[in-house]
């Protein structure tokens, strides 16, 4: 569509940068014209930052137990009266640093939440360009499951795959086997979304004459599904990997937050609000209230995002 | 219609069949069943007698129809952490579960209607786009945040709630009720409010997009023109139209409501199924987990036929077509 447009002022296409064309483009007039998704994108881009840079802004490591002090335990935050330099938003039971706590959490959470999304969009998209392209019996045994799975609640499989994993292995796992449980928890509960829309839409582009034309010259199946109908797929599947990002935050945080998550020396944020709620009670609320602040800002923030994109992208609204 | 519902059905024992080959292969192939079962120092000629005792070494097939046969007489096994039978552990659960349950949908229903014909007459108000916005963050956070914001509201701060428990229970025959005692409804509230709030924001929006609709048609105009009163037009003919897919959705999402009382459950330390779920995956209690994954099944599979019965008396349209509409 901005290809025509560019195209038509008289502009040979390749000498025009991507970035060029980006800027040039309806998604990012439409971006422009949102003051809502650029503070959810401004929001969202601060939090990825503090992720990345966790290691080098935190006050403290809270993976290494060398650096806890638990002389340091439970102390409110640096403007109440009791508050100690350099625990700008107090400590936990251990005499963790919250803040820097917060920071590893969220890196985790992020981590664990973007692996799964590329876990669960490769198996969904994988699964529906087979049962879309193919059809016949492959459609109808992987829609079939699809339909079983959508019956149940993600957090519920995910639960189920995380114990059944847990049994078969015997129980006794290091951390990257949790990190890795969980990732492949999420990803078989959320493929289905994509795994539908993929194949409606190759269903459509099916029958369209660049896919018989690539027959005709003798290409052979999956070049034609991943070259040249999956790049034509991409928008929808683009919406879906948004939102699926934080569900699968929310989820990860869930089952941390239930215990068969991420463990105590090496918390995300869902573990970071489950041993801070055990503190509610006693008056020591910065615990679980910073942690859960993190995670709420920014599953609304990706969420935010996400709703403007499905707008921004979706025909019909424009 | 008979082929239709028919078609359902079928769909439905598909479904159940396929969760059942689920929580059998759970039980058999995650882990060892003898292990959970025998100590560490039970000699290896014991264990194979256990092993053939248990019919462990019977083809699967058989074995399988052996665990149909068992789960469909209501015998799910026993627990490995508690040494009881999980039907039985699952019964004493269940009337926790379904009482926080139907708590939650009939506060989701009501606030849910209430708000959403609200946010559709006085669009343009601050109150409105309030609850928009409430709507908006109560979709995004996840449950277990939610429950802890209002336990440090209304328990902590407040101190006008209790945060964990049933409260006292009133024992009638197998059920035990929280209903009748004071302290069971003040224990209900802020678990009820935490597992509804996702159904109440969806019913909300639901009910103020099908009433902004509605408020288009030619017959609501037509009765403007009778002058009928206001309230008889929004309340008599624009709401009533629009319960129609609101009770279809409000159906529905009782299954996940149910299935989502794990998370709520474990928050509010609520003495029910879910909560017996999560403790059950913590300590690799294959048994409980299987048969709450069948029952979770076979209450979604009841609902979803349900209304889709419901669905077949309520609009004749679907009765003369036989497809797959639905």
């Amino acid at each position: 569509m901005s290809e025509a447009a560019i195209a038509s002022r008289g502009e040979p296409l390749a000498r025009r940068s991507r970035w060029a064309r980006f800027l040039d483009s309806d998604l990012f007039s439409s971006f422009r014209r949102s003051k809502i998704a650029m503070a959810a994108f401004a929001v969202t881009l601060l939090f990825f930052t503090v992720a990345l840079a966790a290691p080098w802004i935190s006050p403290q490591n809270p993976y290494d137990p060398a650096q806890l002090e638990l002389m340091n335990s439970n102390l409110p935050p640096l403007w109440q009266a009791e508050g100690v330099r350099p625990f700008l938003l107090g400590t936990d039971d251990q005499g963790r640093d919250v803040l820097s706590a917060v920071f590893y959490g969220l890196r985790l959470s992020l981590v664990v939440g973007l692996l799964g999304v590329l876990v669960s969009g490769t198996l969904g998209i994988g699964l529906g360009l087979i049962a879309g392209y193919f059809g016949g019996v492959l459609d109808t045994l992987i829609m079939r499951v699809a339909d079983v799975q959508l019956t149940f609640p993600a957090i519920l499989i995910a639960l189920v795959v995380d114990g059944v994993a847990k049994a078969a292995l015997g129980g006794h796992m290091d951390t990257d086997a949790t990190i890795a449980l969980i990732v492949v928890s999420i990803g078989l509960s959320f493929w289905v979304q994509y795994a539908r829309t993929v194949r409606s839409q190759v269903m459509v582009e099916k029958g369209k004459d660049y896919v018989q034309a690539g027959r005709l010259i003798g290409l052979s199946s999956p070049v034609i599904m991943v070259r040249h109908v999956l790049p034509n797929v991409t928008g929808p599947v683009f919406v879906i990997a948004t939102i699926n990002l934080a569900l699968a935050i929310i989820t990860e945080a869930t089952l941390s937050f239930l215990g068969t998550g991420l463990p105590d020396t090496m918390p995300s944020l869902g573990t970071l609000i489950r041993i801070g709620n055990g503190y509610l009670f006693s008056g020591e609320w910065w615990i679980v209230a910073f942690p859960g602040l993190a995670l709420a800002g920014l599953v609304i923030a990706i969420n935010l995002l996400g709703d403007w994109l499905r707008d921004a992208l979706n025909p019909k609204l424009q | 219609m008979l082929a239709f519902l028919l078609n359902r059905l079928l769909q439905s024992v598909v479904v159940l069949f396929t969760v059942g080959l689920t929580a059998f292969s759970m039980f058999r192939f995650a882990g060892d069943p003898v292990n959970q079962i025998v100590g560490v120092d039970t000699p290896p000629a014991e264990r194979l007698e256990i092993r053939r005792a248990l019919g462990l070494d019977d083809p699967v097939a058989v074995q399988f129809a052996r665990y149909a046969g068992a789960v469909l007489r209501g015998d799910f096994g026993i627990s490995y952490q508690f040494r009881q039978p999980v039907s039985a552990l699952l019964a004493e659960r269940m009337p926790a579960t379904l009482e926080l349950a139907l708590c939650a949908t009939l506060f989701a229903l009501s606030m849910g209607i209430l708000m959403g014909v609200y946010c559709a007459l006085k669009r343009e108000t601050l109150l409105a786009k309030l609850f928009l916005a409430i709507s908006l963050v109560g979709v995004s956070l996840p449950t277990f945040l939610i429950g802890i914001l209002l336990i440090f509201l209304f328990s902590v701060t407040l101190g006008w709630l209790p945060s964990f428990g049933r409260g006292d229970t009133v024992r009638l025959g197998w059920w035990t009720t929280g209903f009748l005692t004071a302290s069971g409804w003040r224990a209900l509230i802020l678990p009820s409010v935490t597992l509804g709030l996702y159904q109440m924001t969806l019913i909300m929006r639901l009910v103020r997009a099908e009433m902004l609709e509605v408020l288009r048609t030619d017959y609501i105009r037509f009765a403007r023109a009778r002058g009928l009163t206001t309230r008889a037009i929004h309340f008599g003919h624009a709401l009533k139209n629009t319960l129609v897919p609101v009770i279809t959705i409000a159906g529905l999402q009782l299954g996940s409501v149910i299935a989502f009382s794990i998370i709520t459950e474990t928050v509010f330390q609520w003495p029910g199924m879910g909560l017996l779920f999560v403790q059950a995956v913590q300590n690799v209690d294959i048994p409980i987990m299987s048969a709450y994954l069948l029952l979770v099944a076979a209450i979604f599979v009841t609902i979803n036929l349900a209304v889709d019965v419901l669905y077949t008396i309520v609009d004749p349209r679907l009765r003369l077509s036989t497809g797959n509409a639905r």
